[in-house]
């Protein structure tokens, strides 16, 4: 892949590429060049490295070895591979989540105490009050006398719980339908305690525990599940209770967001708990004042992954890009600081921030880079710290070489923070909120179905391509699209989500919709964790009626076109084990290499849990497949066929 | 005339060369799509190992060629031209002689078509798989006159 245009479709990314290459410098899609062919062994998930007997490799092809020295079969070896990374994709997810449980409990403790003291020390507040209410009452908590702090304890320390309990169930299962519940306590993959589940499952693949494909992948759902309805569910309740939920909110994507004549901040990682007071931070007088000495106009934040998907959503805070653009806005030698907490952070950024004034900054104990400065975060003195980073970015600026500044122009138009809430309230209005209007969309066919598209980008596949096309396709299909993560990024730079979008790319229904309500036709949702504001989503489009028992039901699928982390693996798992048909792009899970493996993953699963995977190289076919699928479970459901097909 | 050539010290077990040499014998020529083909692929260069050192071993296309001259068929012949030792799969009656007389056990059996699996160098593509797909160096595509230049820098620098 040597050419530009097959790196990027984005033509500010092409810009920066084309400044790398020009200037020797090293990205991933140098690096993806060099390392080709990638290892056979380990993209079939044949290579086995749990035991030190090994490491043993399957031979895919030829006559060699049929199992390894234990004896595990290819079989065993590819599902293994495959469970500890749900185990690992549900970690990060979850340690998110409870690091914002732990930081509410903090919020709750301070803001007791300054109210018996009429003082204020805390820098969090909770904002959302109704929301907490709503869920306080949801998990069985008396809401009556309680303020806001009492309330917001109680939640915290139940929440916490969550992560440590041994028995019993979650508490957010409750939110799934009846019929997915009893599928899932029939198969026996009910999580008890989110990180008893990844332990337990971690504890199945080790050296001669179990050798079943089938068990252990309904191990890893069990993991998965305590994902998805666990750990990132808490994380974007707690998140919104505490920082806002978000409304929807116009703001800007692309490199083209970074500001010639201001201070640029770029947040990058994944926990808004400390970008969120980066963002406060940027807009306190004292350091604005700071900024205009050392001659710049302004503070300009900007995010990158997900970071940037929680900052929009709130505050409305411009993205600089997706995960590929990380080292493009280095590269555009206008950034001061990039500060990174976790996840998704190259190492390679180090490197590069080197050949520029860049300083690249670490926050969190959990991801330090070896030679990068730390500033480390904590909830107690979160706004001290942030001022702290913004002061450094601000001392950087004097740095800026001009000669090697150049921001690319391209900027795009976007509106952002729909939530399950959200669309209740714009779909039926503030008085008579309601999801009848989308239920009846699909049921008189003016709507095909639903889609979820999310995940990463992948430098083995042209950059945002499979994203833009993939959801292109759906929306001239008339399927509503809703987005998160790095997916939605994408789209957003190619313009599909403000309103008049639906006039150039959706379908005729969905045009009709999207007129009559006012929404553009591809949903921002949020970051990854937010995939869990999909899944209640499609619990209230049950709750509604009208389209089945069981969120298998749903005319919907689901799809991660560009994946790359262990979290789109964790991400897909929860989605079919919670009845949804996903689509893989990029190249597919590792697990080529056992023919029964990938037998159940892309069929038998279906038996189990009423969803399954799919994997392909084409973003034409994987619509073709998620359209096929949705008129299928219309066809179920003895609905009209799609009005406009 | 090029040929290849194996650094031993370099050559770490990875099996690589076998997995991209078998991709380049399938249907489809690509690694996801050729698991699942039903005439399996098989590979025409197979590590080995003597003592700690793991090495490739596949068709040398000797000058001098055992094979050819075994062959009761006449399927094997020497192009002198390309320098190589080609396989006409339709002469061939799978008898193995060329598998008893090879002198490096270069040449397998695809026991299911029942003809040997040896390297052609892949005419199909402007270099063999196996060098592409090697990623330390150890499998080396150069004439033959180089190898003697990149031997003797090996030992200047030890």
């Amino acid at each position: 892949m040597s050419k530009i245009e097959q790196k990027s479709i984005d033509l500010a990314s092409q810009e920066m590429l084309k400044k790398a290459q020009a200037e020797g410098l090293n990205t991933c899609w140098d690096r993806v060049d060099s390392m080709q062919p990638q290892c056979g062994f380990g993209q079939l998930g044949v290579c086995c490295t749990v035991c030190n007997m090994g490491p043993c490799r399957i031979d895919p092809f030829g006559e060699g070895p049929e199992c390894g020295v234990c004896g595990a079969t290819a079989d065993t070896i590819a599902a293994r591979n495959l469970a500890r990374k749900i185990a690992v994709g549900g970690s990060a997810h979850s340690d998110h989540g409870r690091d914002v449980a732990n930081t509410l409990l903090m919020t709750a403790k301070h803001g007791g105490q300054d109210k018996a003291k009429g003082s204020h020390s805390h820098d969090y507040d909770i904002t959302d009050e109704n929301k907490l209410k709503k869920v306080a009452q949801e998990i069985g908590l008396e809401i009556k006398g309680k303020d806001k702090f009492e309330l917001a304890k109680e939640v915290g320390e139940l929440m916490l719980g969550e992560f440590g309990k041994q028995k019993g169930e979650l508490l957010f299962i409750n939110r799934a339908p009846k019929k997915r519940q009893e599928i899932w306590r029939k198969l026996g993959i009910v999580p008890r305690g989110i990180d008893r589940e990844v332990v337990e499952l971690l504890h199945t693949t080790t050296m001669g525990v179990d050798n079943e494909y089938r068990n252990l992948m309904l191990t890893g759902m069990r993991c998965a599940l305590a994902d998805g309805w666990g750990g990132s569910m808490i994380a974007t309740d707690l998140q919104d209770i505490l920082l806002g939920k978000p409304v929807p909110i116009r703001s800007k994507v692309n490199l083209g967001v970074l500001k010639e004549d201001e201070v640029n901040v770029v947040v990058h990682g994944h926990e808004p708990v400390l970008s969120e007071m980066a963002v406060k931070a940027s807009r306190d007088p004292e350091l604005l004042k700071l900024a205009k000495e050392k001659g710049a106009n302004g503070i300009n934040l900007a995010g990158i992954c997900c970071t940037a998907n929680e900052v929009l959503m709130r505050q409305g805070v411009p993205v600089a890009g997706n995960f590929l653009q990380q080292e493009l806005a280095i590269i555009t030698g206008a950034v001061e600081v990039m500060m990174v907490d976790v996840q998704c952070i190259m190492p390679a950024l180090e490197q590069l921030a080197s050949c520029f004034h860049t300083k690249l900054i670490t926050t969190s104990p959990k991801a330090r880079f070896p030679g990068v400065k730390h500033i480390q975060f904590t909830e107690e003195k979160a706004y001290a710290v942030s001022k702290q980073i913004i002061r450094e970015a601000i001392d950087n600026y004097p740095n800026r070489i001009k000669e090697k500044v150049n921001i690319p122009k391209q900027t795009m138009d976007l509106v952002a923070g729909f939530t399950k809430e959200v669309v209740f309230q714009i779909l039926g209005g503030t008085y008579r909120a309601s999801y009848r209007p989308l239920n009846e969309g699909i049921i008189s066919g003016r709507l095909r179905g639903v889609a979820g598209v999310v995940g990463c980008n992948n430098p083995k596949q042209t950059h945002d391509l499979f994203h833009v096309e993939l959801v292109k396709e759906l929306m001239k299909k008339d399927v509503l699209v809703l987005q998160t993560g790095c997916s939605a990024i994408a789209c957003a730079k190619a313009g599909f989500l403000v309103p008049e979008a639906a006039k150039q790319y959706a379908g005729r229904g969905l045009q009709e919709i999207c007129d009559a309500v006012g929404i553009p036709p591809v949903l921002h949702l949020g970051s990854c964790v937010d995939n869990s504001r999909i899944l209640t989503a499609a619990c209230e489009i049950i709750k509604e009626g009208g389209l089945g028992e069981d969120l298998s039901d749903i005319p919907a699928a689901g799809a991660a076109p560009e994946w790359m982390s262990e979290k789109a693996i964790t991400i897909g798992f929860y989605f079919v084990a919670s009845g949804v048909y996903t689509v893989f792009g990029a190249d597919p899970f590792s697990v080529f290499g056992s023919k029964n493996l990938t037998e159940y993953l892309t069929n038998g699963i279906e038996k189990d849990v009423g969803g399954k995977f799919a994997f392909s190289d084409n973003p034409q076919e994987m619509a073709k497949l998620m359209i096929e699928h949705i008129d299928n479970k219309r066809k179920a459901l003895n609905l009209k066929p799609a009005m406009y097909a | 005339m090029k040929k290849i050539y194996y650094d031993v010290e370099k050559c770490l077990g990875c099996k690589s060369c076998e997995v991209y040499c078998a991709v380049g014998k399938s249907e489809s020529k690509q690694l996801f799509r050729a698991v699942f083909e039903e005439a399996r692929a098989y590979p025409c260069v197979d590590v080995k190992q003597v003592g700690k050192n793991s090495f490739p071993i596949a068709c040398r296309h000797c000058q001098d060629h055992p094979c050819v001259d075994a062959c009761i068929a006449g399927a094997l012949c020497f192009d002198a031209k390309a320098g190589i030792v080609q396989h006409n799969k339709d002469k061939c009656v799978g008898c193995w002689l060329c598998i008893m007389v090879c002198p490096y056990g270069a040449i397998r059996q695809n026991s299911k078509l029942k003809i040997p699996v040896r390297c052609d160098l892949c005419q199909d593509e402007q270099a063999p798989r196996c060098v592409e797909a090697c990623p330390t160096g150890a499998i080396i595509f150069v004439e033959e006159e180089e190898v003697s230049k990149l031997k003797e820098k090996k030992k200047g620098k030890k």
